[in-house]
């Protein structure tokens, strides 16, 4: 896999102009499925750059918050903005992975090639992301007969190949074997020093520790603290982020 | 009873003598069958993929409607061709009734609609599996559609499987708009209802053992592809 | 790649389908002719000497006329003459020329249940059917034996469609159809004799009643007049009408036989 500061030139496209920055604002999202309240009420506000985790226990919406902040859904209350922007009209400029990797019925060269094309961007640049991600060797190989670490290392290089100036993680790593997470950490990291603006669901909180500039941790549909991840770790405000990180269930 | 087992013998000999008619017939068959199986295809896949990704008002009633026209009757649709391509008709310029080209078509109409449902449902199932993916690489919906069928061709091949096992068997249409003209239009299953109606039942079921192999052979063709591609994680 | 592939494969399949004979007329026929095996015999013989290619559609009579009226064919072979006189008539053909005949018998089981067998007054015999009840199976599809048959039953006195469902069945189907569904049933039939004598599915069935001179059954031939349907190839349809009713064709037509039996008599006016 090749290095953050050698990674080649033709991993990243050449920077296309787009308008302003996307800073998020989000304001008293309410989401509810029937009877059910997902969401509760959430607001906080994100720069345009660094690596912010999302954690919090299992239900508590934080793939439901990552689709919403994609334009995937509709809150049914509240208001989001990425730097003006409603999250649908800028879903072309962000890029999801999903906890469980979608991947083609095509060869693992295809899954990149098929973004690249559909995007419109160079297509060459489809060995260079597979390098980047350890798949070389994989790229003729159907892609869903890849190990689960493969498959989310596949996934993410598909990600990237969008340039995406916003990279969504939905637990990308859990359940994978030790190289593979690590491999992803780096990556994700990468996008980050080159000023992807990064937002990570986990529930791993080494891999928290390792990665975040900022926590978001969510408890009954709102925010119940937004810290710098040095103060998180150090000693969480919240009651509900303590119990969390002593191990003791949230619900 | 006695025709039975007549017309095992008499399938043989007549596939072992290489009867020049019968070659005839069979590549008549397969050259009709497979060709309007392929125009369903290109007419009824895009229909059925349409209609898999796309949510509207009516949608219920479609669906409805695709699957009833599943059960089109065979004689039904000849006969509608039939009247279009007449002389008599407002196609007969063309000329093509008593043609091969005019089966083609009655076998379309017949199973155009057998693959835009069936294709719906694979497609639906698929879709489901990937929508979200796909809302977020913010694709268009002809880069969905291409993408789905690309995704379900080997599901779809026993899709376009179905229609041809329905275009190859069937009699109605191909006797009315082909007419069973002997080294023109006859085809498998228009020989063997002449047969019948001659009282020659050994050789009408000679005929079709032959036709019920034809059709074991596409189908285990196709099958060894799809087993392919089931190893591959492709289906 | 697959896309790709498959759409060529249409296309050489469809363009592949265009090849067409140069000359080629069709013959709208009964399928009591093209069954007894009359065109495989005469038409190879035709085409030899002319080069005209003849494709026949074998119907019913009904439906011949009527796919004839549609202009779907250019030379109409049947055996209804009052039906192709009116055609003619109508202005559908040009001129109905008397071919050939052959004669209709009615087959029946050895058990013989209406008791008929050996009779030559076929009025008489359908009268025995109908009052002993037995089965009779009719084509019913408004075929040229079809409208013989009910000719008959009205010339006997008997009206058959009142038993329909009873004694009395109507197939609605062809000839060989309605043998297969009768000798099922074990029912009496009236079919022309070519037809019965090419038939091979008698199981124990023989004819029943013969010889009675209403049971002739005429053919003739129409070519479909141009003024009425332009599509009509009339230079070849009009050679193969005279073919057929010339010295040579009425030979060709009397030299053919199944099981050494001649099937059709040749009896067009000769000048």
């Amino acid at each position: 896999m090749s290095d953050a500061v050698a990674m080649p030139h033709s991993l990243t496209a050449p920077s296309e102009d787009r308008a302003g920055p996307l800073s998020l604002d989000v304001r008293d999202i309410v989401l509810r499925f029937g009877e059910t309240t997902v969401l509760d009420g959430l607001s906080f506000a994100l720069g345009a750059s660094g690596c912010t985790m999302v954690m919090g226990a299992n239900g508590s919406g934080k793939s439901m918050l990552l689709k919403l902040l994609h334009g995937l859904m509709e809150p049914s209350a509240g208001h989001i903005s990425w730097g003006g922007y409603a999250p649908q009209e800028v879903t072309a400029r962000q890029a999801l992975v999903f906890q469980k990797p979608v991947l083609l019925r095509r060869t693992v060269a295809a899954n990149i090639d098929f973004v690249l094309k559909t995007r419109g961007k160079d297509r060459a640049r489809v060995t260079a992301l597979l390098d980047h991600v350890g798949l070389t060797q994989k790229a003729d190989q159907p892609a869903r007969l890849l190990s689960g670490g493969e498959a989310q290392r596949l996934a993410l290089a598909r990600a990237l190949a969008t340039d995406p100036e916003v990279l969504f993680l939905d637990e990308p790593t859990a359940s994978l074997d030790p190289a593979s997470v690590l491999a992803i950490e780096r990556s994700v990291s990468d996008a980050r020093d080159r000023g992807v603006r990064i937002i990570f669901v986990t529930h791993d909180v080494g891999q928290a520790r390792r990665m975040a500039d900022d926590v978001v941790f969510l408890h009954r549909g709102r925010v119940a603290e937004h810290s710098p991840s040095t103060e998180f770790f150090a000693g969480p405000r919240s009651s509900a982020a303590r119990d969390y990180l002593n191990g003791r269930i949230v619900v | 009873m006695q025709s039975i087992s007549e017309a095992f013998g008499l399938a043989l000999a007549l596939v072992l003598s290489g009867d020049a008619d019968l070659i005839e017939i069979v590549l008549l068959s397969l050259r009709v069958s497979l060709t309007a199986t392929v125009v369903a295809c290109l007419i009824g896949l895009p229909i059925g993929a349409l209609v898999a990704i796309a949510r509207f008002r009516g949608r219920n009633a479609v669906l409805i409607v695709m699957n009833a026209l599943m059960g089109l009757p065979p004689v039904v649709v000849g006969l509608l061709v039939y009247l279009y391509l007449s002389r008599s008709g407002p196609l007969g310029f063309l000329g093509l009734l008593y043609t091969p080209t005019a089966m083609i078509i009655a076998q379309t109409i017949l199973i155009a609609p057998i693959v835009a449902a069936l294709s719906r449902q694979v497609l639906e199932d698929l879709h489901a599996e990937y929508a979200d993916q796909f809302r977020s690489l913010c694709l268009t919906r002809v880069q969905t559609i291409q993408a789905l069928l690309w995704d379900a061709r080997y599901s779809l091949l026993t899709v376009g499987l179905a229609g041809f096992g329905r275009a190859v068997a069937e009699v109605g249409a191909v006797i009315i708009v082909g007419g069973n003209i002997d080294h023109l239009t006859r085809v498998m299953t228009t020989a063997i209802a002449l047969e019948t109606s001659k009282g020659d039942l050994a050789l009408a079921l000679a005929l079709g053992i032959i036709l019920l192999v034809i059709a074991l052979c596409v189908n285990g063709a196709v099958q060894s592809v799809r087993m392919t591609a089931v190893k591959q994680a492709y289906v | 790649m697959f896309a790709k592939h498959v759409t060529a494969t249409a296309l050489a399949l469809v363009i592949g389908g265009g090849a067409w004979a140069q000359e080629a007329i069709i013959v709208q026929s009964t399928t009591s002719t093209a069954n007894s095996g009359l065109y495989d015999y005469l038409l190879p013989i035709f085409t030899d000497k002319t080069g005209i290619t003849v494709n026949v559609v074998a119907v019913g009579t009904g439906q011949a006329i009527k796919n004839a009226e549609n202009c779907d064919g250019d030379v109409l072979l049947v055996h209804a003459k009052a039906s192709e006189e009116k055609f003619v008539a109508d202005g559908f053909g040009t001129e109905r020329t008397d071919l050939m005949y052959n004669d209709f018998v009615v087959v029946g089981p050895a058990a013989d249940p209406a008791g008929v067998a050996g009779m030559t007054d076929v009025q008489g015999a359908l009268a025995q059917i109908a009052e002993r009840g037995a089965l009779f199976a009719s084509r019913g599809d408004d075929s040229g034996t079809h409208k013989k048959e009910l000719q008959l039953w009205a010339e006997s006195g008997v009206d058959p469609t009142s038993a329909s469902g009873e004694w009395y069945r109507e197939t609605g189907s062809g000839m060989g159809a309605t043998l297969n569904t009768g000798i099922g049933m074990g029912a009496y039939v009236l079919t022309d004799r070519a037809t019965w004598i090419s038939f091979e599915n008698k199981q124990d069935y023989t004819i029943a009643v013969q010889g009675d001179e209403d049971m002739f059954n005429q053919y003739g031939v129409i070519p479909i007049n141009p003024a009425k349907c332009p599509s009509v190839n009339v230079d070849a349809a009009q050679s193969f009408a005279d073919w057929l009713v010339s010295a040579e064709g009425q030979e060709v037509i009397a030299g053919f036989k199944v099981a050494d039996q001649q099937l059709f008599f040749p009896n067009a006016p000769q000048n």
